[in-house]
């Protein structure tokens, strides 16, 4: 999904501060805009602010300068029962003194709607999340994946077009993880709701998101579609936050259209796509993923230059094979291999030539 | 996971061959012997100090022997002679027989005392009429009645047959206002001796009352401790138990030095010309200084259940009920409050227990309208009355038995939080 231009935006932040000391700032200059019907995911190591950000728009947190928008409406003086935004927490905070049916009535309740539709509508969005035969149960009563279906289920029963998700598979087991990770993508699609998710985990964020925004330090560090994100990281701590990543540092040699080339800390010359070196005799790092180095002479670009490497390790994990070589003077350049029946096997000790297409190399700023 | 193989309990042995039951019955042995040695100590002090004394307090509230120890005759003819029977020659016989045995052991005061107890009134004409008992010639009721008229009154003897058994309900019947009929029934007290009743149910509505300020000046504090951070929280913690640091003797002089007329309030207020000279306010040494004084001490045992309770509601609740559209008021009244009920109920309990059997402040500032139960069991225990004040001492933990009793039906005592 393409952006959304500003005039259009159901969510916008605009130039977003927030201090809660009053001396550093955890939300430095948040430019955001996400279209309706969105799936959008804050990405980002713990205390990059991606919770902050949450909590300033459900309204738990006051912006400290600057303007978010809802459906085009400044909500920043809207208390948050008035902003009618869904939201799970990673903990559920599903209330413990009332049974499911219960928590769900909750939303209704204060909405004041009449017995008979509460029904109704609890009974359709458990049905929604498989939970239908749960409705006397307790909180307490529950495993942890069925309470998160009635966080779910509670944060949609009221009909909310935006929902914020806060880590909400955090305390799952991996494979439950995973099998919610698609329900609340099927969910998001059937429902046509925005969504604002937020989650630390990479593979989260890149499987179910129609944008990802990158969070370091207070900043969008990048936000752009999961295969974007993945393939043009635009600078090296996306590169190196995203996936895993083979990072050469070097100085810039030659810059021609849309190509450099970048002579490594040990002489060898290797080719690179340019991305914010601009120019010549810059000190530059580059980053490849792993599955795009190629050790097989006839795989290479011709011309493509070729660095020389040693197999320090070959680590067998079933689908794949990871090598772990001596590249430029550094140990930890990783390779991974497909295992498949023809695939050459690679032996420790083993002196081989590793190269590139240039546009899989990217050459990003040192950090 | 595989299926275990389906084996009998009966079957587990150990590698050995001995029953699995008998071999961790063994193992745990040795380190079962070494905790009951552990808490034998505290046990026989809980045995000794507690169990022991309620017993015997109890006890006491059923039985009192100062008459019948001395007066067997009077017994034998209580026994022959149904109640309602007029005492005859006969009686009046068994009745100097006694009076004498009463003289000749120095057991008159006693025996009279025991019936005062009843008949108030009733002690001096033991006494005095121990002394001639001896001398007394038949017919003795003529004999007697010469004396003193009293002696015919049908209430004294139903006294008498009722301090003939040590095993009495008398004291109960006295703390319930209620005396014995002439009949051998009983009746209500006279209007003026009615004390009892009205203290218990003042002592009981001035515990709530206490209990209930208490609850509402604690809510606040507990709730400012349980959301500001933990150094501060610490910090204020500390403030709140330092009372418990003091004597609760000099706490409660230094309310008198704050409350009394001549006392820091009642001149700063004269001082600003909100009252006259001649009009300070009565704070203390009636029922508003037993209140004042008593929520004072009292309130940490209210803070710190309800602290402990709200400091794990994690903030996130009240989040999702503001983010499902719920009112600050809504999410108080819903989410909040229900989940601190433990700790609203622990605290009310313990404050409440507390201030029923509370003596020290009430005797202190409580002037005499402050008074409560236990100062009438203080005042009773004072004048020897032992049975008098353990029956009073009883009724009173009934009382908090079947409070604790009905808080279990409505609240669930294991829902209770102590800390
Ligand atoms: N209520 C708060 N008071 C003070 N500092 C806070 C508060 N909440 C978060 N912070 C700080 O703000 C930074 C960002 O926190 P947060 O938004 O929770 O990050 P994330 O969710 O990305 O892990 C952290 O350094 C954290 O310590
Ligand atoms: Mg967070």
């Amino acid at each position: 999904m393409a952006a959304a231009a500003e005039g259009d935006a159901y969510v916008a932040f605009d130039h977003v501060q927030k201090s809660y000391d009053g001396v550093s700032l955890v939300v430095k200059d948040l430019n955001l805009s996400i279209a309706k019907g969105e799936f959008l995911t804050m990405l980002g190591p713990s205390g990059s602010g991606k919770t902050t950000c949450l909590m300033m728009l459900a309204g738990f947190e006051t912006a400290t300068h600057g303007e978010i928008r809802l459906d085009g409406r400044n909500i920043n003086l809207v208390p948050p029962h008035k902003r009618g935004i869904g939201m799970v927490f990673q903990n559920y905070a599903l209330f413990p003194h009332m049974t499911v049916g219960e928590n769900l009535s909750f939303p209704l309740e204060v909405r004041g709607m009449g017995k008979d539709e509460r029904e109704t509508r609890i009974k359709r969005a458990l049905d929604m999340v498989q939970m239908g035969a749960f409705a006397s149960r307790r909180p307490a009563q529950l495993s942890g994946g069925q309470q998160q279906r009635i966080a779910l289920a509670r944060a949609l029963v009221f009909d909310p077009a935006l929902v914020l998700m806060d880590e909400p598979l955090g305390a799952l087991d991996k494979q439950l993880r995973e099998h919610m990770q698609f329900e609340i993508k099927h969910l998001h699609e059937r429902l046509g709701i925005t969504v604002v998710y937020v989650t630390h985990d990479q593979g989260e964020a890149l499987t179910m998101s129609d944008r990802v925004a990158v969070f370091n330090d207070g900043r969008i560090q990048q936000l752009a579609p999961p295969a974007d994100l993945y393939e043009r990281p635009e600078n090296s701590f996306v590169a190196q936050f995203i996936g895993e990543n083979n990072k050469l540092p070097g100085t810039v040699e030659e810059l021609s259209q849309g190509k450099a080339l970048v002579r490594l800390a040990t002489g060898e010359l290797i080719d690179a796509t340019p991305v914010n070196v601009t120019e010549k005799g810059q000190k530059t790092l580059v980053s490849i993923r792993p599955e795009r180095v190629e050790f097989k002479p006839e795989m290479m670009p011709a011309g493509a230059h070729t660095i020389g490497a040693e197999v320090l390790e070959v680590i067998y994990m079933g689908d794949i094979l990871r090598a772990r070589l001596r590249v430029a003077g550094s140990d930890d350049f990783v390779i991974k291999m497909r295992n498949t029946l023809g695939q050459t096997k690679l032996d420790r000790g083993q002196k081989i030539n590793v190269g590139w297409h240039p546009q899989d190399a990217r050459a990003l700023d040192p950090s | 996971m595989t299926p275990a193989a389906p084996i009998t309990p009966a079957m587990l042995t150990t590698a050995d061959g001995r029953p699995l039951k008998a071999a961790l019955a063994a193992a745990q042995a040795r380190s079962k012997r070494r905790a009951l040695f552990l808490v034998l100590p505290l046990l026989l002090f809980v045995v000794i100090s507690f169990v022991i004394p309620i017993g015997q307090m109890l006890q006491r509230s059923f039985y009192h022997d100062g008459f019948s120890k001395s007066a067997p005759a009077l017994q034998a003819w209580f026994a022959e002679n149904p109640l309602g029977t007029e005492p005859d020659e006969a009686a009046y016989a068994a009745l100097v027989a006694d009076l004498a045995l009463m003289q000749e052991t120095r057991a008159a005061g006693d025996a009279g005392t025991r019936i005062n107890y009843t008949l108030p009134g009733a002690r001096s004409l033991y006494t005095s009429a121990a002394r001639g008992a001896k001398k007394l010639e038949p017919p003795f009721k003529e004999a007697l009645l010469a004396e003193d008229a009293k002696w015919a009154d049908p209430r004294l003897w139903v006294a008498m047959r009722s301090a003939a058994s040590p095993w009495t309900a008398d004291f109960y019947m006295i703390a319930a206002d209620l005396q014995l009929a002439a009949d051998g029934g009983v009746e209500r007290a006279p209007e003026t001796q009615r004390v009892y009743v009205a203290l218990y149910i003042k002592t009981i509505f001035l515990a709530a009352l206490i209990t209930g300020i208490c609850l509402l000046l604690a809510f606040p504090i507990a709730h400012l401790l349980a959301t500001l951070p933990m150094a501060k929280a610490n910090l204020l913690l500390i403030l709140v138990l330092l009372p418990f640091w003091t004597s609760l003797l000099v706490r409660t002089t230094s309310w008198i030095v704050l409350l009394q007329d001549q006392g820091v309030i009642n001149s700063f207020l004269v001082y600003l010309g909100a009252i006259g000279d001649d009009g300070r306010l009565r704070m203390i040494y009636n029922q508003t200084g037993t209140i004042i004084v008593m929520v004072h001490i009292l309130l940490p045992f209210m803070v710190l259940p309800l602290y402990s309770v709200m400091r794990v509601i994690p903030p996130s609740y009240a989040r999702a009920a503001r983010s499902l559209g719920a009112t600050s008021w809504t999410t108080f009244r819903r989410i909040y409050l229900p989940q601190t009920l433990p700790g609203i109920g622990a605290g009310a309990l313990l404050v409440f227990i507390l201030a029923v059997g509370y003596y020290i402040t009430p005797a202190l500032v409580g002037g005499a309208d402050g008074m409560l139960y236990s100062n009438m069991i203080s005042f009773h225990m004072n004048k020897a009355n032992w049975s008098m004040a353990a029956a009073l001492a009883t009724l009173l933990l009934l009382g908090v038995l079947v409070l604790y009793w009905l808080y279990d039906r409505l609240v669930g005592i294991d829902n209770l939080k102590l800390g």
